[in-house]
Formats: structure tokens, sequence, C-alpha cells
């Protein structure tokens, strides 16, 4: 059967989900092979074979830590050349897909970016994307080379499939690109204990009806009584009320949760562009007439401040 | 020693228009009126920043795309480039990312560059891979996804800002840089930035200018191929309820029902 390479997106040996979540559509096109840079191979590997890795394929170096990327492209180049897989498989966070585009770029290859799932088909790997602010879904193939596809979080589920997992130091030369972009600091972000937005199952967002950044424990309220991730409307980050970090919409980040809770937004296609895609959407807005109550499933025109702290605390009895 | 600045740029349809594909799946860009995508006039503004910190700069726009993208280059005329290059060619109908990169990174050479300029990503395909694609077809460093970029003694430093490290990255020029939308508020074209657009330099060039061979690009010469695609269908009408005193119960109600809670 044909070899899947899986690019490992980790923290130092800690497997982030989206990774996993690979791991099961790589088994749909052939035997994943984990391709692990940097340190914590060791962890990582176990977990990884739990998930279904015939093999991890590793190697660790300060390049890949002090430059951008392309250390990393050199080292898939170099698994790629001694696998010969039927696709390269890479998580769809900012760093997967410039990855992606230079390793495609390098073996000859077309590559597709944000696949929402994925298939065996005649000729390949058949991704589905969703096109124009999810008004579209498109099924794509790569049509030359090896297929370099990223793939959203969750796309898929998370699957153990219990597999040899064997760890194979891969040999690496640094090209001299590798070394063109320095990273002279890196202050690491304060956790907010929350899901990481993208990779959350439900999102709790607020926008301009949220009025103020004191407001927002309202928001952050529900989302912890929900364990969700928060996030916020470009009106609302403009504002200066929320971190861009947190930005759903066409110029912050596309999530696609199994439930997003809009409270506040009025639903304009540049955030619909970053949320349509959720599994159940539901709304808390004053005015009736919001684009939003065209998208969800349930909403309710009323005043946040009066709904959502009542649902957070319906939420916390409920769950006792 | 002067500073050369290209900021390539897209021409996108309008995003509030109901955008479709055209019959032979590529984007239908006659159905929507375009404009110069939201997130490149970011680069835009940062290459003029840049350009107007230096001693002595210039800066080109340039685009590729059918007659109608010239409308992009013309923007950024008006908000203040120097210069602008249009490649069009008909054999580009349908190109993908990957040809779309062998197009601008030979017009970028053709121009002559120290400084490439991008924005994060388009508005229409939002793949986000070009900056990465046009570095490496360069082989200059990529400096990428910037809220804050300066450059000086023959260096660009800028800061990313991403999920979970702030960092501060540094490469030599010649390089590339994409911007974000948190790299600072663009500028509107003035009156006279309008008036004075008019009788910039736009060159016009196609393929045989640039030395590509038309099967290299285009629909045929595509790297990956676009099979289906479908309009979503829409949502269900769902329940809506106006709260008196009970919504966020109701709201409880139907989120234990779906098994969230």
């Amino acid at each position: 059967m044909a070899e899947v390479l899986v690019y490992v997106d980790h923290v130092d040996g800690a497997v982030r989900k989206p990774t996993l979540e690979l791991l099961t559509l790589a088994r749909r096109i052939g035997e994943p092979v984990a391709v692990h840079l940097g340190p914590g191979a060791d962890t990582a590997a176990a977990v990884l074979a739990e998930h279904g890795a015939v093999k991890v394929l590793t190697a660790d170096a300060p390049e890949f830590a002090d430059y951008l990327v392309v250390p990393k492209v050199d080292a898939l180049e170099a698994a790629a050349k001694a696998v010969s897989p039927a696709a390269v498989l890479v998580p769809s966070s900012a760093e997967g897909k410039e990855i992606a585009a230079r390793l495609a770029l390098r073996l000859g290859s077309g590559v597709i970016t944000d696949a929402v799932d994925l298939t065996a088909g005649d000729s390949g790997p058949v991704a589905t994307q969703s096109a124009f602010a999810a008004a579209f879904t498109t099924k794509s193939r790569v049509s030359k080379g090896t297929p370099v596809i990223t793939v959203k979080p969750n796309s898929a589920p998370v699957e153990p499939a219990p597999a040899a997992g064997t760890v194979e130091q891969l040999a690496v030369t640094f090209g001299p690109l590798a070394t063109g972009t320095k990273v002279v600091q890196r202050t690491e972000r304060k956790a907010s204990g929350r899901p990481e937005l993208t990779e959350a199952a439900i999102v709790v967002s607020g926008g301009r009806g949220v009025n103020g950044a004191e407001n927002f424990s309202v928001i952050e309220q529900l989302a912890d009584s929900l364990g969700a991730a928060v996030g916020a409307s470009r009106a609302a980050v403009d504002a200066g009320w929320y971190p861009h970090s947190n930005q759903v919409g066409q110029t912050g980040k596309s999530v696609s949760p199994q439930l997003y809770i809009a409270n506040g937004i009025s639903g304009a296609i540049q955030h619909r562009a970053g949320m349509q895609t959720s599994k159940t959407i539901v709304a808390v807005n004053k005015d009736a007439e919001a684009p939003i109550f065209d998208l969800v499933d349930f909403g309710v025109v009323g005043d946040l401040f009066q709904v959502v702290p009542q649902l957070t605390e319906e939420v916390k009895a409920r769950k006792g | 020693m002067s500073l050369r600045i290209v900021v390539a740029v897209k021409y996108v349809p309008d995003a509030t228009g109901d955008r479709h594909f055209a019959e032979d799946l590529t984007t239908d860009r006659d159905a929507v009126d375009g404009l110069l995508s939201e997130l490149d006039e970011y680069a835009v503004e940062q290459a003029l920043q840049i350009a107007e910190a230096a001693d002595d700069a210039e800066v080109t726009a340039v685009t590729v795309g059918p007659e109608d993208a010239r409308g992009a280059v013309l923007k950024a005329l008006q908000m203040g480039v120097a210069k602008g290059v249009h490649v069009e060619d008909d054999a580009l109908h349908g190109t993908d990312v990957i040809g779309t990169s062998l197009v601008l990174a030979k017009a970028i050479e053709h121009i002559g560059y120290d400084l490439v300029v991008t924005g994060m990503a388009s508005t229409d395909g939002t793949m986000g891979v070009l900056p990465a694609l046009l570095a490496e077809r360069l082989g200059v460093p990529g400096v990428t996804l910037l809220s804050e970029v300066a450059v000086a003694d023959g260096k660009v430093t800028g800061r990313r800002d991403g999920d979970v490290a702030s960092e501060q990255l540094e490469a030599s020029l010649p390089a590339l840089v994409s911007v974000t939308d948190q790299s600072g508020e663009a500028r509107y074209p003035s009156f006279k930035g309008i008036m004075a657009a008019k009788k910039k330099p736009l060159e016009s060039l196609d393929l045989s200018d640039l030395g590509i061979d038309p099967a290299e690009v285009g629909l045929a010469g595509a790297w990956t191929a676009v099979d289906d695609a479908t309009a979503r269908p829409p949502r269900t009408a769902g329940t809506i309820v106006k709260d008196e005193g009970e919504g966020g119960k109701q709201l409880a109600e139907f989120l234990a029902s779906q098994k969230f809670i």
C-alpha cells in the first residue's frame, strides 16, 4: 500500500489534535508515515503510532527553531525523496501552508489548501474545499506530481488505530535558503487556558453588540461553561475589545466547530466567510433583521446581556 | 543606492457580491464587480511607508490577470505607487496559484527589485500560499505575516504575531515580505492622487515578454483540477425566538437537545 507523509505539528513532542485528524484521513489513502521535526520525537512517536503511523521519520536541529519554515521544507523534501509518497498531508496552519507551498514547488507538484475532507479517488486523493465564504463546495485534485494537501482542523475524527510506529532518523541537509529568515526573538503568548480557536469543538464569539472590552467577560464565562474557545468579530477586534488572534472572519481565522455561538454579531459576509461551515450555528442579537439569523439553527432575538448570562447559568446547572 | 520595491496586487470579485464559478469551474469574473483585494491594500500601504522612510526608493505595483485586473494596479497608483505593470495574456485564463507564482516571479525579476511586498492572502481564493511560493521561486528569504515591518541597512525586520508566540524576524535584502491586516490602516487615494495616477506609467506585458511558455500556465497547464463545484444548499430555516425573559433557557434547551450540554 502506498505511503502517505503526514507532517507533525507539535509543541516539544506534544502532538496537536489536527495532526491526529490527518492520520485518520491519511489511512483512507494509504499508510501514514509521520514526519516529526524538532525535539520530543520519543513522546510523539507513541501517540503517532497509536493513531496509525506505521513509521515516524524524525530529525532534530537548532535550525528548525532558529529560522522560518525553510529548514522544515528541506526536511520534508528529504522525507518525500526517501519515501516516494502517494500524498503529503500538512495541517492548514499559517506555517503549514507555507511549508506545503514551498514543498509542492520543489516536488514539481500542485498544492491544495484548506481541505475539509479527503477521500481516495481513481486518480489520487480528492479534496473537498469550501469556496467564496462557504457559498460553494468544491472537489479538487492535484493533477501533477505528488499531491501536497493542507487540511483544516476538525475535518476528520481522531481515531485510535494502533500501528508499528517504527522510529527512523531522517538525514537532512539544509540548503542555502534555510537560514534566510532568522527568528531573532520569540515571546510565547500567555496561555488562556481555553482550547485553540481553530481546533475547538465549540466557539463562542462576541461582536459589536458586546460594546466594550470589559463586557467580554460575559462571552468568556459562557465559553468556559462549555469548554469552548472565544472568538471575536472584526468590529470587536478593531475597537480594541479583544485580541486580533481571536478574530473570526475573512481577514482573521476560519473556524469550523461542531457548535458556533454568535453573540451581538450582525453576520456580515466577511464574518460569515470565517464561520459558515460550522456544523450547528446559534446566535443572540437584539436586531431581528441581522443577517446572522439567516444562518442559524436556533436564534434568540434579545439583549445578549440578559440572554447570555442566563444561558451560562443554565449550562452550569445542567452540567451539575 | 535606491531601494526598488515591488508590490504584488490582485483584482478580486467583490465579496459582498454574488460570487460564482464559471462553466469551466474557474472564478466567474464577469458576474460581479471587481476591486483591489482588501488585504493587498495593506501591502501597498506598507510598501509606500517603507519607501517614504528610505532616502531614495521607488514602488512598482504588479498584477496578473485579464483586462479589468488593471483596476488593481490603478488603485495602487492612486494610493501613491510610482509605476504599474500588468501581465495580461489570453493563455492565462484558469491559471492556478503555482502558475500565477511563476508569472509573478518572472514579472518581478523583469521589473528589478530589492524588496517584494505582498498581502497575506487574496480575498477570493484565500489560500495564503502565494508569498511562500514567490519567495521560493525568487530564491530570496520570505519574511511572512508581519504586523510590523521596517527596512534599514540592507535588512528587513518585522514582527509576526502568531498563535503561540510573537516573533521578531530578520532577513537580508533582497527579500519578500507579506503583511497582515494588523500592519496599519491603508490610506485612501486623495483627489490629487487620483489625478496623478492617470499620468503614471502602466506597462503591459504578455507571456512572450516574460519568456514563459503558454503551456506552463492556464487551465490546461494547471497543477490542480477542480472537478466539481456545488452551491451549498441554503440552510433550512432555523428556529428563532424572541427573548421574553426565558431566551437563555430556551437556547440551553436547544443545546441540550443537540447534546452539546
